[in-house]
């Protein structure tokens, strides 16, 4: 009689990353295998509930044997394989890559996290000089839920998975045009109302440059009332219907300003419906 | 409410699709539509590699692509109208928006800017219908023009003049273009002893007769005779390898995709030909279609691989109707479908068109634009061999690779492998123009230098000053560089590539400032804007040249670091190699003003 294992059993692979010797479980990727060991590796466009799309490129390290710099985020882990993540090399590519986005994006709402790395590897913002060429454009604002100000988008990608296959299904944005003119767009541009949208929020929740943005939170920042120390966030569980999916109720000055959901929840992912996102008001109908 | 197509668009998509099957697909609803499951999500998935032919079929009937007529493409092959938005306005030669059904692209690029170019394209100025655009594979010829006519097959003219490019547009009247054996110096000439051209002049490329009559199909007689492991085996000794730019040898993918268990796999011919100076692909279509058919064909057999795709730009109207009517010659003729020639062997070859977009070349971003999405390429591994088309292990191969195929089989991989130099066996078609006076194709056995194929060509017109090698993934050589052998291993190691044969030389007149500008707009225009460091990288290179141009005299190390940046961090070939021509033209002087 043996025991039926719960949960795939997976293979221990070693490998060495910074001349140490590591182990990882099959399947894993280099970014999986250094955070195990605590090394920090900076992410933008990868994120826990989504498919990698390795298009941010600040996450590469040197794999022995690989002419090029490799992506940590979506190259899985082999038997043997040689991993430096602190090489001159990598930090130039890493410093540069930050310096190119700044350059061409408004990077100031980025996440802490990311303004660490920045700091780390002593990005210099005016790198490539003032005339630069950015995306700057217009802010769109065309209902009351959302604020989309793609002078800040990265092209993560990650809004186009989130809306499609790996969360929503809906394909409501897509990636449009070619090269330094691409941009996230709905067909036509078409006025994201009349459009596939269905406003699940799970677009904005992702985005890592604050590009996309729920309307409250850009009102209160517009009126300079947004303050997240201000925030507290509390836990509990949609009302509306039978899924029961976790919620993380962000309130300030006893109002509800944002609404989220832990990404490593297991019935969400992180991912919402527009009634657990936005279907709030009846709360604070006091 | 969503916009319809008209009837004339609506026409055109049932004329590629055949007409709807219920409501669920843009048909007339019925009561039975809401009792009856059509193909569900695999039904749909499975139409999605008809959405480039379908957004072609509006474009070209039509002239562009408006709301309604998106709209119902995105119904009857349920791609997400976002999604197919996403997809057209990735290519160049599709408009998403009411423009001149009548449009000519100039080319602006190297070879045709030395050739007059400028001049036209200010002359034409003030016309909306007159754009410009990056090399046409017409260099030969320059300067070139491509029309893309609505309603009328597209057209190619060169050499283009102001007066001939007005007659196409506003006349209608368009000059038949010269067959490629006239515009091919060295077959007017009579060269003996080619072997990739052969019969390129020779044959009538239309005739399946006389390609038979030439030495035809007896290669894949031969093939099925020896049986698909021998054919991988020879093609592994003949140590062929790729020509469209890599270089990779072609018997470990042919193996390893023999190796590969899975039902489906696919063979690729990749003729989307776009890097700026080649035209060799062209040539070789438009003159001997055949020979490309039989040689997917034993591709299929030795890998087995039931299905081929040939991927070709969409500025090549002529080449493309020359292998298209070669695929339907060889089918009637039963040398493509079930049982060929009786051997149990099926195989048949789809056509796929691009539609301006650079990039396509680059094999993983072909197979993501023949599966009808965005033309991105995808991060390696995994490697073609294992997931290409489709998710399936796939041989890629370029149209002068595939070729020698036929002579590999017929004469041995041994006797092939003795033919050229070591590490570069067999001949190769290298693409001439520029300041030369014969500019043309021309096919050496490796081991000719940069000199001697100068010198086939003619000569310089002037005095040598340098030569692009390898196109605008390529690097300049100079006048102390004319006896370098121009085969893989030699070039390679004078910090050169070789590319997919690219030779553009330029005399001691010409602006190399304005020259490698262009090269830097290229990159910026054609990268996919998948990856920062290229999407960005190579529109800092374009202000750091512009700056440079204007006299700034410090630009040296912001292009290094770009290019540096760029090689090692970007996700393709194409954010590796943007910087490789910028730095070897500051490399030896002809910009950034320490010649
Ligand atoms: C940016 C880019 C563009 C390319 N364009 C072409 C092309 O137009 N034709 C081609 O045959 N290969 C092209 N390639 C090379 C292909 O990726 C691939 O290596 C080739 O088709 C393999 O065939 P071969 O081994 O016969 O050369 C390109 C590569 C890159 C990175
Ligand atoms: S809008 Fe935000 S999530 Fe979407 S691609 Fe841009 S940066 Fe990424
Ligand atoms: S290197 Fe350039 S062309 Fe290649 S994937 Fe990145 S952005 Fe696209
Ligand atoms: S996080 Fe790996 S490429 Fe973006
Ligand atoms: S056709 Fe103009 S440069 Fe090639």
């Amino acid at each position: 009689m043996t025991a039926v294992p719960l949960g795939e059993p997976r293979r221990l692979v070693s490998l060495t990353i910074d001349g140490q010797e590591v182990t990882a479980p099959e399947g894993s990727t280099v970014l999986d295998a250094c955070r195990r060991q605590d090394i920090d590796v900076p992410t933008l466009c990868y994120l826990e509930n989504l498919t990698p799309v390795n298009t941010c490129r600040v996450c590469m390290v040197e794999v022995e044997g690989s002419r090029t710099l490799v992506p940590s985020c979506s190259r899985e882990i082999t038997e043997g394989l040689e991993v430096r993540t602190d090489s001159e090399r990598v930090a130039t590519s890493r410093k540069l890559v930050f310096e190119l986005l700044v350059s061409s994006i408004d990077m100031s709402l980025v996440d802490a996290p990311t303004l660490g790395w920045m700091n780390h590897y002593e990005v210099d913002a005016e790198r490539f000089g003032s005339a630069a060429k950015t995306v700057d454009q217009e802010v769109k604002i065309q209902d009351d839920l959302y604020v989309r100000d793609y002078g800040k988008c990265m092209l993560c990608y990650k809004c186009v998975e989130a809306c499609g296959e790996d969360a929503q299904n809906t394909f409501a944005i897509a990636v449009a045009g070619r090269g330094f003119d691409s941009g996230i767009s709905t067909e036509f541009d078409t006025p994201l109302p009349e459009s596939a949208c269905v406003y699940c929020g799970n677009c904005v929740a992702v985005c890592p440059t604050g590009a996309l943005m729920f309307k409250t939170e850009y009102d209160m920042r517009a009126e300079g009332s947004w303050d997240e120390s201000a925030q507290s966030v509390t836990t509990t569980i949609c009302p509306y219907c039978g899924v029961g999916c976790n919620l993380e109720l962000h309130v300030q000055d006893n109002e509800i300003v944002k609404v989220t959901s832990p990404i490593d929840h297991d019935v969400t992912s992180g991912h919402l419906c527009i009634k657990g996102r936005f279907g709030y008001e009846h709360v604070q109908n006091r | 409410m969503p916009q319809a197509a008209n009837p004339a668009e609506r026409a055109a998509i049932d004329a590629l699709l055949g007409p709807p099957a219920s409501g669920w697909d843009g048909g007339t609803r019925t009561d039975l539509d809401g009792h009856v499951a059509f193909g569900g999500l695999h039904g749909a998935a499975a139409d999605r590699h008809l959405l480039l032919p379908a957004l072609w079929e509006i474009q070209d009937q039509i002239g562009h692509i408006s709301k309604g007529a998106m709209n119902y493409i995105c119904e009857r092959l349920s791609v997400p109208p976002a999604d197919a938005y996403g997809v057209a306005s990735f290519y160049s030669l599709l408009a998403t928006s009411d423009r001149s059904s009548r449009i000519a692209h100039v080319c602006d690029d190297i070879a045709c800017r030395n050739a007059g170019a400028t001049e036209i394209l200010e002359e034409l100025s003030d016309r909306a219908d007159v754009h410009t655009g990056p090399c046409l594979g017409q260099c030969e010829r320059a300067p070139a023009a491509f029309f893309q006519l609505a309603g009328q097959r597209d057209r190619v003219v060169a050499p283009a003049t102001t007066s001939a490019i007005q007659d196409v547009l506003d006349l209608n009247r368009v000059a038949e273009p010269t067959p490629v054996a006239e515009s091919t110096p060295q077959l007017r000439n009579g060269a003996q002893d080619l072997s990739v051209m052969a019969r390129v002049g020779r044959v009538d490329p239309l005739s399946l007769d006389s390609y038979l009559a030439h030495g035809g199909y007896i290669a894949l007689r031969r093939a099925l005779t020896m049986g698909p492991q021998a054919v991988v085996t020879e093609v592994k000794e003949s140590k062929l390898r790729g020509r469209g730019g890599a270089a990779f040898p072609m018997g470990i993918k042919w193996e390893a995709v023999a190796a590969e268990p899975a039902a489906d796999k696919y063979v690729v011919c990749n003729a989307d030909e776009s890097e700026p100076g080649t035209f060799k692909d062209r040539v070789l279509i438009e003159g001997d279609p055949f020979a490309i058919v039989e040689a997917m064909t034993i591709a299929g057999y030795a890998v087995g691989a039931g299905t081929g795709y040939f991927y070709i730009r969409g500025e090549y109207p002529d080449a493309q109707s020359s292998f298209e009517e070669a695929v339907q010659s060889a089918r009637r003729a039963g040398l493509l479908g079930a049982d060929i020639e009786g051997s149990g062997f099926g195989f048949d070859i789809e056509v796929r068109r691009g539609a301006g977009a650079y990039i396509c070349g680059e094999e993983t971003a072909l197979f993501n634009s023949i599966e009808g999405f965005r033309g991105e390429p995808r991060q390696k591994p995994p490697f073609p061999t294992q997931a290409g088309l489709f998710g399936k292990p796939t041989v890629i191969n370029n149209v002068e690779t595939l070729i020698n195929v036929l002579a590999i089989v017929t004469a041995g991989g041994d006797t092939f492998a003795g033919t050229g130099s070591a590490e570069s066996t067999g001949t190769k078609v290298f693409c001439l123009s520029g300041h030369v006076h014969r500019p043309g194709v021309y096919e050496v056995e490796f081991g000719a230098s940069l000199g001697e194929l100068l010198a086939m060509a003619g000569g310089v017109v002037g005095d040598f000053k340098a030569a692009l090698v390898g196109g605008a993934a390529g690097s300049f050589l100079m006048g102390d560089r004319l006896d370098l052998p121009l085969t893989f291993e030699a070039t390679r190691n004078a910090g050169a590539s070789l590319g997919s044969g690219v030779i553009m030389a330029f005399n001691s007149d010409t602006d190399f400032v304005d020259l490698v500008l262009r090269i830097g707009a290229f990159f910026r225009d054609e990268s996919c804007g998948q990856c920062v460091p290229c999407r960005v990288g190579t529109m800092r290179q374009e202000e750091s040249l512009l700056r440079l141009a204007a006299g700034s005299g410090d630009e040296g190390s912001l292009l290094a670091d770009v290019a540096q940046v760029m090689s090692d961090s970007s996700i393709c070939g194409f954010g590796h190699a943007a910087s490789w021509a910028v730095q070897s033209a500051l490399r030896s002087g002809l910009i950034g003003g320490s010649s």
